[in-house]
């Protein structure tokens, strides 16, 4: 299991804002009345996505609001590892390490992190990375890939090498636009150049056609 | 010669996303087609068609879902139904769930409403890994589509109230197991929990539930529309149907796709995968079916048929069919040992074996691959992995334990050879080059 604790400088406060209230209204309404406590990983989610990170005053204000002892949310922040409990740079990297894409190249990408960011966990000189190596992000038939984390959402970003990566990383730096997805002539995760799935009376609408279900029949007698 | 699927025969027709994932586009394709009319037929046709299709659940231990679903009480008591679609797609290798999220979503929302139907389920929770942030937006979407064109919801066209609720997780692979998935929906650590009672008895809040895999949910519908007896054509006996495979690793083309059940490995990656990186005589080891299950080496992949008994012959698993392909450039050991960090990082912490032995596991494969250990720590190792597994409240002990005791097997040898190398001074491994292609 993964030790994890909460970052020993903290802020005074925390309060969400109105985008913030608007998802979490969302949020809520998914749960039954008397178990809102469904929503602390989301809440957590959105309190991390409006600072960039989980703060303990955060983690206290969504305990109180869903009626929780601290110590549950606290375990639930701790527990789940994609809630940072330290501020990060401006696009956090995380590389997936795990076997497929290790066999891929990973390594290769973790070693343009060392050189080009620093050290795991930290945030660069410049404020404008942090990169952490992750366990297997299911995207294994795109590896090597990354998912990137910054103001433009959550991305995945695949079929990787140490040059499509290090020139991702020089347009991050320079604040560019970056493209997201496969860094392949691929779609998704579709066999390249493949005949499947390219017959065209799967689209043409025929399968739109009323039917009668098999098997309908009421048994003899 | 084996009969290869047939485009006219796959059920995720959008796999690629060639296509939109919207709901006319869906429907165009097929989804959402005749659903009135199986809801029509009632609860046990439902079921019974599912049992005689010979579904075998898809998220890697391969129940009967159909059986599943015949396993919630017959009458609703004062405690609700729910049905809980494991989305937490985690185990290495394993990307199938993904695409159809965000290329097929109706497929989905269609499975949960029919089987929800079946089970007398009101609401249904869809749970997603919390990494997948494009699918969850993807699944919102279409979901909201369902609601807007009344395919669901309090009042919609099937005449069964109904209500899909997305919600997602923060990074914990445990959460795939079922138990711990339902704690963390109820807003808790992923810890699992003891069973019995089992969640069809008390599951989400304490009421009945069933889990099942996005897959098995996602493919009802196109069962009950082509027939029970039309999915069991597929492959053999006890393995039926089609199943998505995710073939990652050291192949040439690395991909999802849909195929037959109990296709021969090699055929599969031939045919899809491109083959694999430097030619098929370039294999060292394939693991089957994600990372929990043990690696094959070539002579057993040369003529192995992928479904659940055939591998289980070998001692190795279908799991969840994510085909990870290792050539003889891999560092086997090293490999396995990165497998076992990752149990160790996963681990939940609530049973010592798992908890303990996990990290004892790892360090030990570390050092194995570095050749600084001793012979009987192989033996050692092995013992403490029978140790793990099967002492735990979950399978993760087991999953830990499976790939380590496959690798010692298969590659003792290897092991061994390392050991000696380190000894003499020798270089502990040396990459075999890839083979021009």
């Amino acid at each position: 299991m993964s030790v994890r604790r909460l970052a020993k400088e903290q802020p005074e406060s925390f309060a969400f804002n109105k985008k913030s209230e608007d998802e979490i209204k969302f949020w809520l309404g998914k749960y039954p009345d008397d178990k809102k406590a469904s929503a602390v990983i989301p809440m957590l989610w959105i309190a991390q996505k409006q600072e960039g990170w989980v703060s303990e005053p955060a983690i206290r204000d969504i305990a109180d609001r869903l009626s929780m002892p601290y110590i549950r949310v606290f375990e639930v922040a701790t527990f789940y590892t994609m809630f940072n409990l330290a501020p990060v740079g401006e696009n956090l990297v995380q590389v997936c390490g795990t076997t497929p894409c290790m066999l891929r190249g990973s390594e290769d990408l973790m070693s343009v992190c060392k050189k080009r960011i620093g050290k795991q966990h930290e945030v660069s000189e410049d404020g404008k990375f942090t990169w952490v190596e992750v366990e297997c992000m299911g995207a294994c038939a795109n590896a090597p890939m990354i998912q990137l984390a910054n103001k433009d959402g959550d991305h995945y970003i695949e079929d990787l090498d140490a040059e499509k990566f290090e020139k991702l990383l020089d347009d991050l730096a320079a604040g560019k636009k970056v493209e997201y997805g496969p860094q392949s002539e691929r779609n998704a995760s579709e066999p390249h150049g493949t005949k499947v799935l390219s017959d065209p009376s799967l689209y043409d609408g025929s399968r739109a056609k009323k039917i009668k279900l098999p098997n309908t029949e009421k048994a003899e007698g | 010669m084996v009969e290869l699927l047939q485009d006219k025969d796959r059920i995720f027709t959008n796999l690629f996303g060639h296509h939109s994932p919207g709901l006319e586009s869906a429907q165009q394709r097929g989804a959402w087609n005749g659903t009135k009319d199986m809801l029509d037929m009632g609860r046990d046709w439902i079921i019974d068609q599912m049992k005689a299709s010979g579904l075998r659940g898809r998220g890697g231990a391969g129940f009967p879902t159909g059986l599943k679903w015949s396993f919630m009480p017959k009458e609703v008591g004062a405690r609700p139904h729910y049905l809980v679609v494991n989305a937490d797609e985690s185990e290495p290798g394993t990307c199938k769930d993904r695409e159809i999220m965000r290329h097929d979503p109706h497929l989905l929302i269609e499975g949960c409403l029919i089987a929800s139907f079946a089970m007398q389920a009101h609401a249904c929770y869809i749970y997603l890994r919390g990494e997948y942030v494009t699918e969850r937006l993807a699944m919102e979407k279409a979901v909201k589509e369902a609601y807007e064109a009344k395919l669901i919801g309090e009042k919609n066209v099937h005449g069964w109230p109904f209500h899909v609720y997305i919600h997602h997780g923060a990074g914990a692979y445990i959460c795939g197991e079922e138990t711990a998935l339902l704690e963390s929906l109820e807003g808790k650590k992923g810890q699992p929990r003891l069973k019995p009672p089992f969640p069809a008895n008390a599951g989400l809040y304490g009421c009945p539930t069933t889990v099942n895999n996005v897959e098995s949910i996602a493919v009802a519908g196109t069962i009950l529309r082509r027939g029970a007896d039309w999915f069991s054509s597929f492959g053999r006996e006890r393995n039926v149907g089609t199943k998505i495979f995710s073939i990652s690793g050291h192949v040439n083309n690395p991909c999802n796709v849909e195929e037959v059940m109990s296709i021969p490995m090699r055929t599969l990656i031939e045919t899809h995968a491109g083959g694999v990186r430097g030619g098929w005589d370039n294999v060292k080891a394939v693991i089957p079916g994600g990372s929990s299950v043990s690696l094959l080496p070539k002579d057993i992949c040369d003529d192995v048929l992928m479904d659940f008994d055939a591998l289980s012959a070998h001692k190795s698993g279908l799991g969840t069919a994510a085909v990870i392909v290792m050539d003889k450039s891999t560092d086997v050991v090293t490999a396995i040992a990165r497998i076992s960090y990752f149990y160790r990082h996963e681990s939940c912490g609530q049973c010592t074996p798992c908890r303990e032995g996990t990290g004892w596991m790892w360090r030990v494969l570390t050092r194995m691959a570095a050749g600084e250990s001793t012979i009987e720590e192989i033996d050692m190792l092995l013992e403490v992995a029978g140790q793990v597994e099967g002492h735990t409240i979950c399978a993760l002990g087991d999953a830990a334990a499976w790939p380590v005791q496959g690798l010692i097997r298969h590659f003792r040898s290897e092991i061994e050879e390392r050991i000696n190398n380190y000894r003499e001074g020798k270089p502990v491994f040396v990459s075999q080059a890839v083979a021009a292609e």
